[in-house]
């Protein structure tokens, strides 16, 4: 059974993070790729995407996710990149050996070149939301719901509140309202929304769907299926404020309150975690630091668009060839920029440059920490200001990104730091 | 003269726009770019949106296909095009485009096949 | 109608222990219970804890129930094949606690006959226990203390007695029990009536209602709600002892526990609760827990909560176990007023009921009685090389369901098809732990469904998160 396999890139995860990676790297002339998913299909969590709005960014066409996956399969079968399905990838070592295990596949160990994570993300559950109430049936993470509605085509309630305004949340407000079912409201904790301005407007506004902010869900009710909950104003230290207490008829509750990088096999490779994105570590070649481990997509850190994730994947896929072919240092690597973030800018991705193998232009990726207006990002080294764009609105919702070329960034001495602020 | 602020649903940017209708002249503001103006004309006058759902699909190797309206339809006509919808389904083979609902609800917008399934 | 020879009310731990227990003599056994499955009521929500025996007064059933099953729990386990380590317990004495409580537990603990006690100063129990508050003063080791698995504990007590021959008989709530020629009748919610010579009543939280039915000697008892908070494997670190507060006027309080796998846990909170149906949490009780367990031990990483839930504990107004054949009600067995330490003593409440009605009805020893109970195959404790054969023989052991616990199809089918087996997302989820993890069932939802669906032979609009009315798609 464990035979001494070997592939030259082994990529986990078969959704757009990974399919893009691959294409990239076969594209960079690795001709020994290895994709594993854990699903009956390709694509990860597109294909129960199925609202429009996918690929702008990258095929200037407005596309529903099982079409922009399509576009993605069809290229990785067109390369023969070999894929497994069904199969569940164990562990991963430093060394890049790989578990695999899979009803067909049995249990395998593969030793990899290069490792390149794309696992996604999951869902925050009512647990670490801890609500009280009862613990019936009915309460869903929206993108349950969204499984079970979109590729089962199961009816998951008739009169629903939704907690959490994040774009699952938003975009099942809209699916479920289609479907026949009563969406009463949308509570948020925040003083703003989660989601895409975007999907406000054509999911909740469209079918008059108030989106209450500053709220939240006190109290669940019902010993066997959920029969109501009860909704609080809270004050901004997002507390409840008693006597604001509003009961909703319902049979069913949605969560969307944030999503999660899943980084348990990032963990066994030992590679550092950001605290605050969840992901791992990575420098601007998207390795961890530990050589040889890449990391792209919602793994990484949470993203808004799939345009994105296929163009950072892509760039893992291609750094990853780039490592198979010998070169590149992990982002461990003390003669690599840090990256600092200040003045409400909450992490970038990525948080280090290897400045004397970067390439000519690369994207920091980031989020800020509260709604902001008419701010100015900027970006320092030392004294100097490389980079600054006005800005209207900043959202925590949306991710923002700032373009560096080398010229631009010039040399470092050491111990000299890169710094992005808002001002 | 009569002014709305709407949101741009062309893009994730999501831009704040000033619509302002004069008799029949209509001006935009707050776009970025061309289609902002559009769809800001457009949202005043004849508003448009994409449906998507799900059609049952027979001797396929999954149980429902996604679909898609080829093309906006009237915001208005939403609820007509997925009673539509509704009553469709699809039989194995299909193929991304193939057309499920022909002319939905008078629209004249074809409801499409959004993903291939392959018979088993 | 034909005449049973033992019917026990109740499928918690202690009416399943006893049926296994029973199962070992040549009687016939039903077990009728209320819900939908066995381990449906305090069983499920509880510490896990295996306690000492050094908190309950000498001389009580519980003392004396709590030492012997603390005993045999090891055992027990082994024989049933039931996650069940023994991590020792530690009470401590926190700033201004009288530190000379800890001495009495001590000194209680011997008359109760506890071994292995030993009083430490603070610095030696954070020694042990280095995320221990810098405030504790003093504190009591035991041990004996351990942890179990009380979920598995049920089903496997359940799976053994069916195995031997036990009925069991689920949404079968008894509404009514009378004296009879030679027994008792009852009268089930189901509309079925059933004779029986004996009557166990193991009805946890109910158990005054059925008692007070046949006896005049009536029981009382209060439904005392505790809340919990349950933390991610990542907390698994923060202490390997089970760590208690020297009792104060308001009962044992919140503990802090690793639990047999590998998450941590804090709570219970205890509020009387009039609705016995009433498994509501509040969110003065879950920030009770918090500030309590913070006390005790430093930095407890509660922003990895996974759930919280609560449970209800059946405290009798006398504050002892009932246990024995009801004085004015002759064939009418009490296990009665089971609350803390009722998980640690049901194996010793299961042999002695079992063994007064063996004595009282004349059976013998079956001659083939199988003591021995197999678990569920544990994908995710195995090795590389297990896992590899075990897919050789099981191809569905092969195909992950739950992510975050590793639990295959193949697991989930087994518990399906074990008798008593999982009937809904619950039974699935206390018999496996599909769903049991840190995204709390989000990905395995749909497919456990499906697999209920087919092995049940039910439509996916039929599968229940547990009792009926909990549907999952309407």
């Amino acid at each position: 059974m464990l035979g001494d396999l070997h592939v030259e890139i082994l990529i986990i995860g078969g959704g757009p993070a990974g399919l893009a990676a691959a294409v990239a790297a076969k594209n960079a002339g690795v001709q020994d790729i290895l994709i594993v998913e854990r699903d009956r299909m390709l694509g990860g969590i597109l294909n129960q995407c199925i609202h429009n709005g996918f690929g702008l960014h990258t095929f200037r066409e407005e596309l529903t996710g099982p079409e922009y996956a399509a576009r993605f399969i069809a290229r990785v079968k067109e390369l023969e990149i070999p894929y497994l399905l069904n199969t569940m990838v164990m562990s991963v070592g430093s060394d890049r050996t790989v578990t695999l295990m899979g009803r067909e596949t049995g249990v395998k160990k593969i030793k990899a070149d290069a490792v390149i994570l794309a696992m996604g993300c999951r869902e925050r559950p009512r647990g670490a939301l801890s609500i009280p109430g009862y613990r019936p049936a009915g309460i869903y993470t929206a993108g349950t719901a969204q499984r079970l509605m979109n590729i089962e085509g199961y009816s998951i309630g008739k009169r629903a509140v939704i907690l959490g305004s994040g774009d699952i949340g938003l975009i099942m407000a809209r699916r479920l309202t289609l479907e026949g079912a009563e969406v009463l409201a949308v509570a948020e904790l925040m003083p703003y929304s989660g989601g895409l301005k975007r999907n406000i407007v054509q999911c909740l506004n469209d079918y008059g769907i108030p989106l209450l902010l500053s709220h939240t869900v006190v109290d669940i009710r019902g010993k066997e299926r959920v029969s109501g909950v009860t909704i609080a104003e809270v004050d901004e230290k997002r507390n409840p404020i008693p006597g604001t207490e509003q009961d909703y008829e319902c049979d069913t509750l949605l969560l969307s309150c944030g999503l999660l990088p899943e980084n348990e096999l990032t963990r066994m490779t030992n590679a550092s975690l950001s605290t605050v994105t969840g992901g791992a570590v990575v420098n601007d070649r998207l390795q961890t630091d530990i050589p040889g481990i890449f990391a792209c997509g919602n793994v990484l850190h949470v993203h808004d668009l799939v345009d994105y994730v296929s163009e950072e994947a892509a760039l893992a896929g291609e750094n990853a060839a780039a490592y198979v072919k010998g070169a590149g240092a992990a982002s461990g690597d003390p003669e690599q920029i840090r990256i600092e973030t200040e003045g409400g800018v909450r992490y970038t991705v990525p948080q280090q440059i290897d400045i004397r193998n970067m390439r000519d232009e690369i994207t920091l990726r980031f989020r800020v920490a509260d709604v902001y207006k008419d701010k100015t990002i900027a970006v320092y080294k030392g004294e100097e200001k490389l980079y600054s764009r006005r800005t209207r609105v900043l959202a925590p919702g949306e991710m923002e990104q700032v373009k560096l070329t080398r010229e631009k960034l010039g040399d470092f001495a050491p111990g000299e730091v890169l710094k992005i602020t808002l001002e | 003269m009569e002014t709305r602020e709407l949101t741009c649903i062309n893009c994730p940017l999501g831009c704040a726009l000033t619509v302002s209708i004069d008799g029949g002249n209509i001006t935009v503001k707050g776009n970025t770019c061309p289609r902002g103006e559009i769809y800001g004309k457009k949202e005043v006058t004849d508003p448009t949106r994409t449906v998507t759902s799900t059609v049952p699909v027979s001797g396929g190797d999954i149980a429902r296909v996604p679909v898609k309206t080829a093309g906006d339809i009237p915001k208005g006509k939403i609820f007509e095009v997925m009673k539509e919808v509704h009553a469709a389904h699809a039989a194995a083979p299909v193929a991304i485009g193939d057309v499920i609902v022909e002319n939905a609800a008078g629209t004249g917008v074809n409801v499409v096949a959004a993903r291939d399934v392959a018979a088993v | 109608m034909a005449m049973r020879d033992v019917t026990v009310i109740g499928g918690g731990v202690v009416g399943c222990a006893v049926a296994r227990e029973l199962s070992a003599w040549d009687l016939d056994i039903l077990l009728v219970e209320k819900e939908e499955d066995v381990c449906s009521g305090t069983s499920k929500a509880n510490s896990a804890i295996v306690h000492a025996g050094f908190d309950a007064a000498p001389g009580s059933l519980k003392a004396k129930f709590n030492v012997l099953g603390s005993r045999m729990m090891a055992g027990i386990a082994k024989e049933l094949d039931v996650p069940y380590v023994n991590n020792q317990s530690m009470v401590l004495a926190v700033g201004n606690d009288d530190a000379a409580g800890i001495r009495d537990l001590y000194d209680r603990g011997i008359k109760n006959g506890v071994e292995g006690l030993k009083v430490l100063t603070g610095d030696e129990a954070r020694e042990l226990e280095p995320a221990l508050s810098k405030e504790v003063t003093a504190a009591l080791l035991a041990e004996t203390g351990a942890i179990v698995c009380p979920f598995e504990l049920t089903a496997a007590y359940a799976e053994c007695a069916a195995s031997n021959g036990a009925e069991f008989r689920f949404l079968s709530e008894v509404t009514g029990l009378r004296k009879i020629d030679g027994g008792y009748e009852l009268e089930l919610s189901d509309g079925g009536k059933i004779q029986t010579r004996y009557v166990v009543n193991a009805a946890g939280i109910y158990a005054d209602i059925i008692h007070n039915m046949v006896s005049e000697k009536k029981l009382s008892i209060t439904a005392r709600k505790g809340s919990y908070l349950l933390m991610d494997k990542e907390a698994a670190s923060t202490v390997g002892r089970t760590i208690f507060r020297v009792p104060g006027k308001m009962g044992k309080g919140v503990l802090v526990t690793p639990t047999v796998h590998g998450n941590l846990m804090s709570g219970p909170t205890a509020d009387d609760e009039p609705d016995r149906d009433n498994t509501a949490t509040t969110a003065d009780a879950l920030s009770q827990i918090k500030s309590k367990a913070s006390e005790m031990v430093e930095n407890v990483p509660f922003k990895v909560v996974i759930t919280s839930f609560a449970g209800l504990r059946a405290h009798e107004a006398g504050g002892d176990f009932v246990l024995g054949e009801c004085g004015d009600a002759p064939g009418f067995y009490d296990a009665a007023g089971i609350e803390s330490p009722g998980l640690t003593a049901a194996p010793a409440i299961g042999v002695f009921l079992a063994n007064e009605i063996a004595k009282a009805s004349g059976a013998g020893k079956k001659a083939d009685y199988r003591p021995e109970r197999k678990g569920i195959p544990a994908v995710s404790a195995m090795s590389d090389e297990e896992r590899a054969a075990l897919i050789e023989k099981d191809p569905d052991y092969g195909k992950i369901v739950c992510r975050c616990e590793s639990v295959t199809e193949g697991e989930i089918r087994e518990a399906i098809r074990r008798k008593p087996g999982a009937r809904s997302m619950d039974g699935i989820k206390r018999r496996v732990r599909a769903g049991m993890g840190r995204c709390q069932a989000g990905f395995c939802t749909p497919r456990v469904m499906e697999i209920l669906s087919e092995e049940l032979g039910v439509p996916m609009e039929e599968i229940r998160k547990n009792r009926p009315g909990s549907e999952l798609l309407i």
